[in-house]
């Protein structure tokens, strides 16, 4: 599928995707969107890339082993879940807000930091996958 | 209390750091450890000897009810004594028995591990937590009985031992459950604290007795339950040595002493215990004629031993009490000597038959004092502290509940045979004349002969000396199984009864017998032919037929064929669901609540029908995936007509992914062939037809019953007002359930590193395991 056409746009749609699904994962509290489907969205771009530059350029523009982002945001998740019991003295998991307006984001979170961590295992879990895949002899 | 258990496991997390220290000139400095604790548990004494109990608390699981209870009482203390003293004669003596072993870092981790479990066991006041410590002396001791893993017979006794005691650990969880069920609680002084008659008149006591049997008897390895221990003889003596004399089969006899008081009693405990316990006494005491390796010998009559301590419990009476406190001392000491100086043998002579060695004492002098006197200790005769555990133990057995006479004649010849193997492991060996063969036996160091001295010595001194161990052990102990502590009195001469009488007999006819019967091949060869009725060959046949089923059934339900798989999967969910439905479906659809079909999504069903029939009827794979793929987007739109956006989103973004992986994976299939035939696709449209319908009347199913909002009120309400969201399906995912998302993408990751593995790992061909 080395069309130019294609070749030329995705250059384009690679981070006009990229910025879109990080649109999704930030929009995802008050509105339609989250951390999974944002990386769903980021992954799909990527792949997009490697049908139309091959996934030699893919990996050599990625510069690391996507595998790498799974365990980064399964930590990130899981110390955004651990923060309450480090800063406030709560169970696991409860919610850590800072009180006042963002601007763009609204209100920020622990929740908001565990949401990026699901987006960046979704992005190393999918690419892993295909790249595996269609790498295979 | 908590720190002193938590030692051992400290130290052998050390070791996994500072193994190269231990393993060298410095092994013997890891002796500390045990002595350390052997000295902190000595400083009880006097506390408990005033009759106090040492309790200490930790929340563990406080919503389950489970505390870190622990209770040093006077059972407990002793079996805490035995477990790091003798622990610390074991640690010492491996420094040269093992000396610069290539893995005695390792040796040394799982002993202190399992002495830290120990301890753990004997101390835990809460039954869940004493569960746990039961199996990780399970899972220590199959490391330490498999120490030698390089030999095929070592691995299977440690795996005999592990499924075993595996087994009866799973009787002690289902028995402290029911436990738990009956009394409401899970501590054992909370269950002593209530009134007898409520735990022994429940509906469900006999349950909890037998669950606790099945524990005790695996662990002690009572009868049918026995063939373990003989072969657990292949781990390092020093594991024998610990293992067999103080440690881990006297768990069952501690499990059985420390309910004895809640559930003990009753008929079926005592009669229970009195009847396996002597049936496994004599049962392994005959045994024990037919060995000729030292070690086998040592091994049935620490059995035999276990069966005289469960008798006695069994009995339940204060003598009979106490003269299973004395017999624990008696055994704990007598065979650790027994197993030390066999060891001694074996690593100086490279040999444990009994029918060659002999008169080692020209050359083992020391030895050979430490191993006669225990040897006269085991036979009982005076002034060692055996004579006074026989003497009681027959006082006790004349005044059995029931058939009392029986029980002594058993009980006798249960000494008598014992007498002899303690005479064959003992004596037999330093006896007569040395062969040219052991001529040059040489002298080990003092780190190995001086630990059985002290165990001798002791055992002479407990005997001329009994009140050393009267109060201080003796009492406390019969006052926790609930027995009258004040009418004890222990001395060495109890005048001439028939007591008396009794002994002088075992002593004459064992000693008779010893010079009558000498362990031969022969005997040991007569005897084998015999083991196919034995209940360690049934159970080993009942193992082969279950590998032959689970074989069978891997090879049927997990052939590793994709289709078949999802074919088993959906027929059993059908025939599940379809089950629980039929009856119970009342298919009242109210039309009314139904919305009326608009334009768009009839539209929508129109394209999903045609798109299903050509994925159906397709010859060509990738126009199938495509088809597939537009069932997808088609199910997308039904989620945006009935405002989901989220799902549609997701669902959108899933599908797009999967029609690219089926198009990575179909391009490297060959070209498309027919591997159905004609009745396997009727096979499978019939059964995908029936579960799309299932799945069709499921959902119908759903609408009319009533629904419960509750659940969805509270996501609703709460979400902006704890959470901060607007998007209650988002905030339900990171929040409000995060801890299931946290888990989902754990999945994930286990998934993508499962699919990295498997295609990227190319193993060299010499590497495959055919």
């Amino acid at each position: 599928m080395k069309t130019i056409i294609l070749r030329t746009a995705s250059n384009y749609l690679l981070p006009v995707l990229l910025l879109f699904s990080i649109f999704i994962l930030l929009r995802g509290h008050y509105l339609p969107g989250g951390g999974f489907v944002g990386g769903l969205i980021a992954a799909i771009a990527f792949v997009l890339h490697s049908f139309a530059n091959g996934l030699k350029n893919t990996k050599s523009l990625l510069r690391f082993h996507p595998g790498f982002l799974m365990p980064a945001g399964l930590a990130l998740s899981f110390f955004s879940g651990l923060s309450p019991i480090i800063f406030a003295g709560d169970p696991f998991m409860t919610g850590l807000w800072y009180h006042g307006h963002v601007p763009v984001l609204g209100s920020v979170g622990s929740a908001l930091f565990f949401d990026m961590g699901v987006y960046l295992v979704v992005v190393g879990v999918t690419l892993t996958i295909i790249f595996t895949i269609s790498e295979a002899p | 209390m908590i720190s002193a258990i938590l030692l051992g496991f400290l130290f052998a997390i050390l070791l996994v750091f500072a193994g190269k220290f231990f393993k060298g000139k410095f092994a013997v400095l890891s002796a500390l450890i045990p002595l350390g604790l052997f000295v902190y548990f000595l400083q009880f004494i006097p506390e408990i000897m005033e009759g106090n109990i040492v309790k200490e608390s930790y929340n563990w699981v406080p919503s389950f009810g489970v505390n870190l209870g622990f209770t040093l009482d006077g059972l407990s203390l002793l079996f805490c004594l035995m477990i790091t003293g003798i622990g610390f004669l074991v640690f010492a003596y491996t420094s040269a028995y093992l000396h610069h072993h290539k893995y005695l870092d390792r040796f040394y981790g799982y002993l202190s591990v399992f002495m830290a479990a120990m301890l753990g066991l004997v101390l835990s006041d809460n039954v869940i937590s004493l569960f746990t410590f039961w199996e990780l002396t399970s899972i220590s001791s199959f490391f330490l009985i498999g120490f030698n893993n390089t030999q095929e017979a070592s691995r299977k006794s440690a795996l005999t031992a592990l499924g075993i005691t595996g087994l009866g650990g799973m009787f002690l969880l289902a028995g402290v459950i029911v436990l738990g069920n009956i009394t409401g609680t899970f501590s054992i002084a909370e269950m002593l604290n209530m009134s007898p008659e409520l735990i022994k008149g429940h509906e469900y006591y006999t349950v909890a007795v037998i669950l606790l049997f099945g524990a005790a008897f695996t662990k002690s390895a009572q009868f049918p339950f026995h063939f373990w221990l003989p072969g657990a003889m292949k781990a390092p003596t020093p594991v024998s040595t610990y293992l067999h004399s103080a440690t881990m089969v006297k768990a069952g006899i501690y499990l059985v002493m420390r309910f004895t008081p809640v559930l003990g009693g009753e008929e079926i405990w005592n009669t229970t215990l009195i009847v396996v316990g002597a049936v496994t006494m004599l049962y392994s005491a005959f045994h024990s004629l037919f060995r000729t390796d030292l070690k086998g010998v040592l091994a049935y009559s620490t059995i035999s031993a276990l069966g005289i301590l469960m008798f006695l419990i069994g009995m339940g009476t204060t003598e009979s009490f106490t003269a299973a406190a004395v017999f624990i001392i008696v055994h704990a000491l007598y065979k650790a000597t027994l197993f030390l100086t066999t060891g001694i043998i074996d690593h100086q002579t490279g040999t444990r038959d009994v029918t060659v060695l002999s008169g080692l004492r020209k050359v083992l002098m020391p030895v050979g004092i430490a191993a006669i006197i225990a040897a006269i200790s085991s036979a009982g005769i005076p002034p060692t502290i055996g004579f006074l555990g026989k003497e009681l133990t027959y006082e006790a057995t004349m005044h059995a509940p029931i058939i009392a006479t029986i029980l002594v004649v058993g009980i006798v010849i249960t000494k008598i045979l014992l007498l002899w193997a303690g005479f064959v492991a003992g004596i037999k060996p330093f006896q007569g004349s040395l062969p040219d063969s052991l001529k040059d036996t040489k002298m080990p160091g003092p780190l190995m002969w001086v630990p059985p001295i002290l165990l001798a010595v002791l055992s002479l001194v407990f005997g001329i000396m009994p009140f050393i161990i009267e109060g201080s052990l003796i009492k406390p102990v019969v006052s926790a199984l609930g027995g009258e502590s004040g009418e004890i009195h222990l001395a060495l001469w109890h005048g001439f009864n028939t007591v008396f009488i009794l002994s002088l007999v075992t002593i004459a006819v064992g000693t008779t017998l010893y010079f009558l019967l000498k362990p031969s091949a022969k005997l040991e060869t007569a005897v084998g032919k015999l083991e196919a009725a034995s209940p360690k060959s049934l159970m080993e046949k009942f193992n082969i037929g279950f590998t032959y089923l689970s074989s069978f059934w891997t090879r049927v339900f997990q052939n590793g064929y994709l289709r078949n798989y999802v074919f088993i999967i959906i027929f059993f969910l059908i025939g599940m669901v379809g089950y629980t439905m039929i009856g119970n479906t009342k298919f009242n659809i109210d039309p009314s609540i139904l919305s009326n079909v608009s334009f768009y999504e009839l539209v929508v069903f129109i394209i999903m029908c045609i798109a299903i029939l050509f994925t159906v009827f397709t010859s060509s794979r990738l126009s199938a995936v495509v088809a597939m793929g537009v069932v997808g987007l088609t199910i997308c739109l039904v989620f945006v007509f009935y405002s989901a956006p989220d799902l549609a989103m997701t669902q959108f973004s899933i599908d797009t992914l999967t029609v690219i992986l089926f198009v990575l994976v179909l391009y490297r299939l060959p070209r498309y062939l027919k591997i159905q035939d004609h009745k396997m696709r009727i096979r499978d449209g019939i059964l995908s037809l029936m579960f799309g319908g299932l799945i069709a009347v499921l959902a119908l199913e759903v609408l009319s019953e009533p629904v419960n909002t509750e659940i969805g009120d509270f996501y609703a309400e709460n979400s902006y007002i704890m959470a901060h969201g607007k998007n209650v399906v988002n905030v339900i995912l990171v929040d409000f359930r995060g801890a299931d998302t946290m888990i989902e993408i754990s999945v994930l990751t286990i998934a993508a590193i499962g699919v990295f593995g498997l295609l990227k790992l190319r193993l060299k061909r010499t590497d495959r395991v055919q």
